[in-house]
């Protein structure tokens, strides 16, 4: 098994394709940090507008702030980058004609199947860890630390600046767990293809048409919610929810709906198993004809 | 002389289609067995099953004596295929590929062994130039030393020399038969290029529409006895009522058109032409041909007008 993952890594990342995703991260999480840079006032002062009688002390526009506002952007575009990888894993070898000659070696083909996915996941963390470094870390050196505040549609959250970080840590570790569904999505259906535009494009479809049900607040997608991956997988925001005292004192540490959170990663969990599971049944019928 | 492909009563249904229809057959050790058959028969659909890539409708498969299904690692471990073209990583050198294939067929590499594999199939020069860049006999000779590099005991070729230059197709033909004499390997070779396989095997299968259609040595195939005269003549109807009432009313094979054909012995092609000049054929041509590649032609046409009738 560590030798086929070697070997999955060492074909990924000898791709140039690959690479689209990490320039593509890159290129937007700098294009929002140098607008931010330059007119990011402007756009505080905007969220700040509606709100009255609420003095701010400090700095707003710090790392974790510009952090927060990449991380809303980018989780709901970065499916569509993991998907290229996700969706090129079994289409792609049957697309090139090399599935054949895998599948002839003395390899099992459930062991073949999870390091492939193995493979793909390590790339999805990869891609996460990417942007951690780009939108995090960067952040903080360009914009310097202070309290999280983070607007929602009723409240204003400010989380002191010691209680931010092992936050977003949690953040991307949900992040990962909700990224790597999406890999596994593409995984599965790339089994079905052998181009792997079609499962790029299923994946992708998938994704942004469940992502629209969860966001429309009408009754009938309201009843579908729960049964949606993708309104399980902005759970990372939870970390962001902190407990309040009744004299609206931030609770350091404290986590507004943990059981929530644990119930969207458990339910992400299940899905990454149910399409491995049902991609290794499935391969091991199929027949070869690529 | 040992089996080491024992395969019986094997089949495979596509939905209505039969691509392979209860075919049995035996390769021995030390054998080069020639495997043929139109594009279509089902040598493809055969070596996929030998090779695990597709299940069997029906049927069993053994290979070094033990069953397919239930030793496919051990088994699979002995075999080296090239499968129709042979498809690598075009983004990878020649040296990656066959690296990275060698660690997947269970042997320890170490940089010689893979050099020395690359230099018998004649690629030392172009081992760290990415595949995209070498030519179709270039990607078959590293598809075989991928076949190689874990010195199997069987080795399967499908289709080895198909897109090749002569020269390829010789070189191809040349490492084969260096590799059953000199290493000793079995081989099973697929073709539809029948004249490839009465160079270099010494049994073959023919196979059409999923069907076997024979088995024996190529020796047997070439005998003399089982010439194919290929007469053709302007007069047609008058010829084959003169065969018809002839002594050579057995030797007649069919006829269509202008064209009729005959069987017999080689030594009586002579005799044949005098007396069909002195009945007043109009002789345009007049074609013996006791190659295999003339004999595989009789049987699938055979086939064919007996489909065509029954149908």
């Amino acid at each position: 098994m560590w030798t086929l993952l070697q070997i999955e890594l060492f074909k990924i990342f000898k791709r140039p394709r690959t690479y689209i995703a990490f320039i593509a991260i890159a290129a937007i999480v700098i294009l929002i940090q140098l607008a931010l840079y330059l007119d990011g006032k402007t756009y505080i002062g905007f969220l700040l507008q509606s709100i009255e009688r609420f003095n701010v002390e400090g700095k707003i526009l710090n790392g974790y702030f510009v952090c927060y506002f990449i991380l809303q952007t980018l989780l709901i575009h970065v499916p569509l980058l993991i998907a290229l990888v996700g969706g090129d894993m079994i289409a792609g070898e049957a697309n090139m004609g090399t599935l054949r000659l895998l599948i002839s070696k003395p390899i099992s083909r459930s062991t073949l199947l999870v390091s492939k996915f193995l493979a793909s996941s390590i790339y999805t963390l990869l891609l996460l860890i990417w942007m951690a470094i780009l939108s995090l870390f960067v952040s903080l050196l360009v914009f310097g630390s202070g309290d999280l505040m983070v607007f929602q549609s009723q409240v204003i959250i400010q989380i002191p600046q010691s209680d931010v970080f092992w936050r977003y840590l949690a953040a991307f570790g949900f992040a990962a767990i909700a990224m790597i569904t999406v890999a596994a999505l593409s995984f599965f259906l790339s089994l079905f293809a052998e181009n792997s535009i079609g499962p790029i494009v299923a994946a992708m479809s998938i994704v942004i048409v469940c992502t629209i049900l969860t966001t429309m607040d009408l009754p009938l997608f309201l009843s579908m919610k729960p049964y949606l991956f993708t309104s399980h997988m902005l759970g990372w925001k939870g970390f962001f929810d902190i407990q309040a005292t009744t004299g609206n004192s931030a609770v350091p540490g404290s986590i507004q709906n943990l059981p929530g959170i644990l119930r969207s990663a458990f339910i992400l969990i299940v899905h990454i198993v149910g399409f491995v599971v049902a991609a290794v049944v499935i391969f091991k019928k199929k027949d070869v004809l690529s | 002389m040992s089996a080491i492909i024992q395969v019986s009563n094997l089949s495979k249904q596509y939905r209505e289609v039969k691509a392979v229809n209860d075919i049995s057959f035996t390769v021995n050790t030390g054998d080069i067995y020639g495997f043929l058959g139109q594009n279509g028969a089902g040598k493809s659909t055969t070596i996929r099953m030998l090779l695990t890539l597709i299940e069997p409708t029906a049927g069993t498969i053994e290979l070094f004596g033990k069953n397919l299904n239930s030793h496919r690692k051990a088994i699979l471990r002995q075999i080296g295929a090239v499968i129709e073209k042979p498809d690598l990583y075009k983004y990878l050198t020649g040296y990656e590929n066959l690296s990275l294939f060698a660690k997947m067929s269970g042997v320890a590499v170490n940089e010689k062994k893979l050099n020395d594999q690359l230099e018998q199939v004649g690629l030392t020069e172009r081992a760290h130039s990415k595949v995209r860049t070498y030519s179709q006999g270039m990607k078959q000779r590293l598809g075989i030393a991928i076949a190689l590099i874990h010195d199997p005991q069987l080795i399967i070729l499908d289709e080895p020399t198909n897109g090749l230059d002569p020269q390829g197709i010789a070189d191809i033909r040349n490492l084969i038969l260096h590799l059953s004499r000199h290493q000793g390997k079995t081989i099973l070779v697929s073709s539809h290029l029948l004249h490839e396989i009465e160079l270099i095997a010494n049994r073959m299968l023919i196979i059409d529409k999923g069907k076997k259609i024979m088995e024996g040595t190529v020796a047997a195939l070439v005998d003399p006895a089982r010439t194919m005269v290929h007469l053709e003549v302007t007069n047609p109807q008058q010829v084959v009522t003169w065969l018809q009432s002839s002594k050579w009313s057995a030797n007649l094979q069919e006829h269509s058109n202008n064209v009729i054909l005959l069987q017999m012995n080689k030594p009586q092609v002579p005799e044949l032409t005098a007396d069909l000049v002195n009945a007043g054929a109009n002789i345009m041509a007049l074609q013996p041909q006791n190659s295999l590649e003339s004999y595989f032609l009789s049987l699938t046409t055979e086939n064919r007008h007996v489909d065509t009738f029954t149908n």
